[in-house]
């Protein structure tokens, strides 16, 4: 299946892909009406240091402990190999947060979890992360398991 | 064809059932449940508190078992295991032959024997959604609870009604809540917590005796109450097992392929004691996530492969009212300690590998730090001073970091 890569040698640190994923998210037609002046609970962050950066978003693990863990059926991997929420379902126990190696999920404004859904359930079609990269440091391709 | 016999209602029966058929899809599976559903117990407190429903607390939407097409025997007690046979009888007289057989058989809430707790009438444990309907039912917005034991479930189950009754008063032989997984500075930002949201606590203290709706206490305190509900603690259900001379200790003895010492018999879930990586010994380790992956595991294994499972550590995710408790592990070894007014973040490392953890309060992807207890990452192949101010996969190597976010994982 397609997953988000990030290549550190162009990832320039500029946190746009986690604006373009809050607006992505936000349900809102205009990204000032989405995003200014707010908090923004993005499903891709930046980490790093002063020499590298590169974004973290959720890797779509082929066993994804995050699904075995869930206390409450609201993570379930799709029959394509997406790593999916339902918000209906998630009370906001942390448990996916403990148990993911890749600090890929995190609470959203509501307190429940929010992750990277790879811009599927949004409509986008295509990861808004991706497609707003300026560097083309994010890409959303096939890869092997390494 | 093999005949595949699972008894227990919970997830790690599923979850063998689901081992099972990611390897065999021919096979007969049929489960044995005591229970009349199949649901996530973690939720029954989330439903006191109103953040689910009965609808959504069904695993997977309540048709798990006709969809792997396993047969499933709700309501059903298994009375005894003939192990020679290789049978097992059944509440209903049904005797049931199988080739593989898993226990998954919980556990059971330990009630110890309270003076005059027969005169008690409003009283239920807090284990199963039977408990909880039973709950609901005892309480109104004036009922004054009393909750015996302020570990996980007690504390989940006070959280759940604290805005729907009068008061709720927890109390615990223990003189910190949460002992089972909090020390003591942890303990007390989340007990001060709870009674800022109007939690009421009688720690180190116990029941002498009950009369009716009132609870002698060995301080010489006296407690009046509605509802008492019993969460002093539980025990693995282990009479089957035990009937056959299986080795236990405290639970069911299990190896990294969910075996137990009896040929045939595998075991997952609650009522097992297996391996735990952070401290080397065989713990109980009774959370749905160990419950999920043993459970699994020894559906696999049963069908005649073999996988092993070596990584399980206990691990507790617990929050109440928007204040978060993360524990992983052991704690043993050198402290690290973080601490603000409203959070504390303790790292216990020992022979260059993290052994456990306590986050109160700070919880960004901790499960970084999860996964360097479960991989053995020795701290000395990454920047382990950035590390410990901030789980990151930015304090690995490159060269690690290039395997995990290369490709597909």
């Amino acid at each position: 299946m397609k997953r988000v890569y990030v290549n550190e040698e162009w990832c320039l640190g500029c946190h746009l892909c986690e604006y373009n994923c809050a607006f992505a998210n936000s349900g809102k037609p205009n990204m000032a009406v989405a995003l200014k002046g707010k908090s923004i609970f993005p499903n891709i962050h930046v980490e790093g240091d002063d020499k590298i950066t590169y974004a973290v978003s959720c890797r779509h693990c082929e066993d994804p402990i995050c699904v075995r863990s869930c206390i409450a059926g609201a993570l379930s991997k799709s029959d394509a190999g997406v790593v999916q929420i339902d918000h209906s379902r998630c009370v906001g126990c942390y448990t996916c947060l403990l148990v993911c190696p890749y600090g890929a999920l995190a609470p959203g404004a509501d307190g429940l979890m929010s992750k990277c859904e790879l811009c599927l359930t949004n409509g986008l079609g295509e990861p808004a992360c991706v497609a707003g990269c300026p560097n083309r440091a994010i890409v959303y391709e096939e890869r092997e398991v390494i | 064809m093999k005949r595949y016999v699972i008894i227990g209602g919970g997830i790690a029966a599923a979850s063998c059932a689901e081992g099972i058929r990611s390897r065999d899809q021919r096979g007969i599976v049929t489960v044995i449940s005591e229970e009349k559903e199949l649901y996530y117990r973690p939720l029954i407190s989330y439903y006191l508190e109103g953040k689910t429903s009965l609808d959504h607390m069904k695993y997977r939407d309540g048709d798990f078992y006709q969809k792997i097409n396993a047969d499933i025997r709700y309501g059903t007690r298994a009375v005894s295991i003939r192990k020679d046979q290789q049978e097992v009888l059944l509440s209903d007289g049904e005797v049931l032959p199988y080739d593989e057989l898993c226990l998954a058989t919980g556990s059971s809430p330990f009630v110890p024997a309270f003076e005059g707790l027969e005169t008690v009438e409003n009283k239920t444990a807090f284990m199963s959604l039977e408990d909880m309907l039973r709950l609901e039912k005892m309480v109104g917005a004036s009922s004054r609870v009393l909750i015996i034991g302020a570990g996980l479930i007690g504390l989940k189950c006070a959280e759940g009604l604290l805005r729907r009754v009068q008061s709720v008063t927890v109390c615990d032989l223990a003189d910190r809540i949460l002992s089972s997984i909090l020390d003591e500075p942890c303990a007390a930002l989340m007990q001060q917590h709870l009674e800022r949201y109007g939690m009421q606590f009688l720690l180190g203290d116990s029941v002498k005796r009950f009369e009716k709706n009132l609870a002698y206490m060995a301080s010489g305190k006296e407690v009046s109450f509605d509802v008492l509900v019993l969460c002093v603690g539980v025990r693995p259900n282990l009479t089957l097992f035990k009937e056959l001379e299986g080795k236990t200790d405290r639970g069911i003895l299990v190896d990294e392929r969910m075996a137990t010492s009896i040929e045939h018999i595998y075991a997952a879930g609650d009522c097992t004691q297996g391996f735990d990586l952070s401290c080397g010994k065989k713990r109980i380790m009774a959370i749905l996530p160990n419950a999920s992956m043993q459970g699994f595991t020894a559906g696999v294994n049963m069908t005649g492969a073999s996988q092993a499972l070596t990584n399980l550590i206990p691990m507790n995710a617990i929050g109440f009212f928007g204040l978060h408790a993360l524990t992983a592990g052991s704690y043993e070894g050198t402290l690290y300690e973080e601490k603000t007014d409203h959070s504390i973040k303790r790292l216990y490392i020992q022979d260059d590998l993290l052994k456990g953890f306590m986050l109160i309060g700070v919880q960004e992807r901790a499960g970084i730090y999860t996964s360097l207890i479960r991989d053995q990452v020795p701290l000395s192949s990454l920047n382990e001073e950035l590390m410990k101010k901030m789980p990151t996969t930015a304090a690995y190597s490159a060269e690690i970091r290039r395997k995990k976010f290369g490709g597909a994982v």
